[in-house]
């Protein structure tokens, strides 16, 4: 209960609810603009938050985080192109609801249910809290290592129809991160004799590049667009009473999310997948679905926001990212030396509880700003795209620049932006390099830990909980050859769809 | 461009133009860089395979050599694309902002925050294509608030223009803290 109110206290300081509200708000308006999505923005505004405390810095950022996925519901409903890529399933009976002429009712229905999977998400953080203190400290070296390895197998798998490509992606982050002065033995990696190499590529530059810069190449080398969102009439909070009646869908949805939110590489997708399925076989209306049905709408938005908090158990409790805006969270925290992990629920349980509270009010925050600003967003949404990539570029270089003051970076930055803007027009993903990065050097500096511990390669399978992990990495994979060997049997026929690069337009 | 309808093909991604040249160039670059394995890392005589600092290279780059192989496979059995050089155009012409980009960085610590971010802000919208007054002066309103807002506010760490030296004395010192 004391930590409850240290955490409590932690909020209580003008600067820090500052940072909530400018972060909150600018997650909603960011995450509204198809093309810019909170990635590029975390990316951008992580070195800016250096010099500011860490709590400061920590809450803004989380506001990014946790309220981008409000905003990017507005463009996918009114004008069918979500504002984040997790927004995608939102635009299949958002936009529907649109062309019925109820824009308004969808949207205030798609903020409820965002609100109410949101609240959800942090709730069953919260009653989690005691259950991961006392786990978390189970994770020694090698648990950990596993955990790691587990999360690189998952963000492969989840790559379908592009796995070789997301295999050599992820290696290919491994690979980054190992190149510089080895730390313990101290020698050249991959250096070529240049000194620049010594120190290692580093994983902002890279994040900024991959997800910044590559952004503002892609929209300035296409074709000029400006989305046009139609305003709408009538007041928000009329989609809370009706969201009372799809309790059960809402709840349901919720729990997807936390539950496929601890998973990493999966999290929102199979989330909004497996609420819309839910939705869609037990409601009283299916053949609406896809058509603007209110449970379809609700079942995609409460689970894509009930995934940033279940998303945080992983990260805070082992310290490992399952995603790409939990990749950069890690180096958030990093930054402001706060180290994820077992420790942190031992040591820091305020600074646990204060993130918890910092989430329960940025929802409140958002939810209270969109009731009375939604036609300043579609405004706002408007921007043409290669001015947005111009403002992109501009931004970019404070990141890189910010860091350490280094052309170089600048210049390994453009180059990665490039090869960003290349995976994007090949539909190829980007996630895996930057994970590969973060869980490859886990994963070498847990393997050396562990090392001194083991005898022979059992040793690393004699603990419950190793040995459960393995269990899981051999299940995943076997399922894995399961659905290929199904899935080549029943000769499925191609169907594309443009349902992952829907976030770069 | 139809509707997901299974959870299998949500996750599914499909290939675009251009994808056998990059798997073409991604497999060269992996086999070059695996080749430099011995040359970039070093083999202790003492300590354990996984503790070597060649262990994580070399895991890394024989995987990636492998899937790079497997996905030049994957691309060259597949139904061709048309419009691949044109695709593979379209990335070169990317570089030319990439030079904007490090080109703005260079500039900064000589021309100064503020006067680089408004100039290169106006020739880059004008570069995309914006002749409208009301879009260059929309860009010159976003670069002056973005400088006052990292710079001046957040005091974001970026080097003061040796341009500033040459003002009068009191402009000077303003303008070298906060812009």
């Amino acid at each position: 209960m004391e930590n409850i109110f240290l955490g409590l206290e932690m909020l209580a300081r003008w600067d820090v609810m500052l940072a909530l509200f400018v972060g909150s708000i600018g997650g909603v308006i960011i995450g509204a603009i198809p093309g810019v999505g909170p990635a590029v923005a975390i990316a951008i505004l992580l070195p800016a938050t250096f010099s500011l405390d860490p709590i400061v810095g920590l809450t803004m950022l989380l506001g990014i985080y946790g309220s981008s996925m409000y905003g990017g519901a507005i463009p996918a409903i009114l004008i069918n192109t979500p504002g984040t890529a997790v927004n995608a399933l939102t635009s299949y009976d958002g936009y529907p609801m649109t062309e019925n002429g109820e824009g308004h009712r969808a949207l205030s229905l798609a903020y409820s249910a965002s609100f109410w999977g949101g609240i959800f998400g942090i709730l069953c953080l919260i009653l989690l809290s005691p259950v991961l203190a006392l786990i978390a400290p189970m994770f020694g070296s090698r648990e950990i290592f596993l955990a790691a390895m587990l999360g690189i197998i998952l963000v492969i798998l989840a790559h379908r129809g592009q796995i070789f490509a997301a295999g050599m992606l992820a290696m290919f982050g491994i690979f980054l991160q190992t190149i510089g002065l080895d730390a313990v033995t101290y020698t050249q990696r991959y250096t070529f004799g240049y000194s620049f190499l010594s120190s290692g590529v580093n994983l902002i530059v890279v994040v900024l590049g991959l997800f910044a810069l590559s952004q503002a190449f892609f929209l300035l080398t296409a074709p000029d667009n400006s989305p046009d969102a139609k305003p709408v009439k009538g007041r928000m909070s009329v989609g809370m009473r009706e969201l009372m009646k799809h309790k059960r869908v809402a709840t349901v949805a919720s729990g997807f999310g936390v539950i496929l939110g601890m998973i990493p590489g999966t999290g929102e997708f199979t989330a909004q997948f497996m609420s819309y399925t839910y939705a869609q076989k037990t409601s009283k209306d299916p053949e609406k679905f896809g058509k603007g049905s209110p449970e379809g709408l609700i079942a995609s938005e409460a689970a894509n926001n009930a995934v940033p908090a279940a998303a945080m158990i992983p990260l805070l409790a082992l310290g490992i990212p399952g995603e790409a805006l939990t990749a950069m969270m890690l180096s958030v925290f990093y930054v402001h030396n706060v180290i994820p992990g077992p420790q942190l629920f031992q040591n820091n349980i305020d600074l646990v509880y204060g993130l918890y509270f910092a989430l329960i009010a940025l929802n409140i925050i958002v939810m209270v700003f969109l009731l009375f600003s939604t036609n300043l967003l579609t405004k706002i949404i408007r921007v043409p795209t290669r001015f947005l990539g111009v403002m992109i570029l501009i931004l970019s270089f404070v990141g890189v620049y910010s860091l350490r003051n280094s052309l170089t970076d600048c210049m390994i930055s453009a180059v990665f932006g490039v090869f960003g803007l290349i995976l994007k027009r090949l539909n190829l993903p980007i996630v895996p390099i930057i994970l590969g990065m973060v869980l490859g050097g886990i994963m070498e500096v847990k393997l050396r830990s562990a090392m001194p511990r083991l005898n022979s390669p059992l040793d690393m399978i004699d603990r419950p909980i190793t040995f459960i992990l393995f269990a899981i990495i051999l299940l995943v994979l076997a399922l894995h050859v399961r659905t290929l060997i199904k899935e080549y049997r029943a000769h499925e026929p191609i169907e594309d769809h443009d349902m992952h690069d829907s976030q770069t337009r | 461009m139809s509707r997901v309808k299974t959870l299998q093909s949500l996750f599914k991604r499909y290939r675009r133009p251009g994808d056998i040249v990059f798997a073409w160039v991604f497999l060269v670059f992996s086999i070059f860089l695996l080749s430099q394995l011995f040359d970039q890392t070093t083999f202790q005589s003492r300590g354990k395979l996984a503790a070597q600092p060649r262990f994580w290279p070399a895991i890394s780059l024989i995987s990636m050599t492998g899937f790079a192989g497997f996905h030049l496979l994957g691309s060259a059995l597949s139904d061709r694309i048309e419009g691949r050089w044109a695709e593979v155009w379209h990335w070169i012409k990317s570089v030319e902002y990439a030079g904007w980009f490090v080109a703005y960085a260079a500039a900064v610590p000589y021309a100064g925050y503020l006067p680089t971010t408004v100039i290169f802000a106006v020739l880059l919208t004008i570069r995309a294509g914006y002749r409208s007054g009301k879009m260059v002066g929309a860009s010159v309103v976003c670069s002056i608030v973005i400088v006052v807002l990292f710079k001046t506010l957040l005091k974001v760490n970026l080097p003061a223009g040796q341009i500033y030296e040459a003002l009068p004395d009191g402009l000077r010192q303003i303008m070298l803290t906060y812009f």
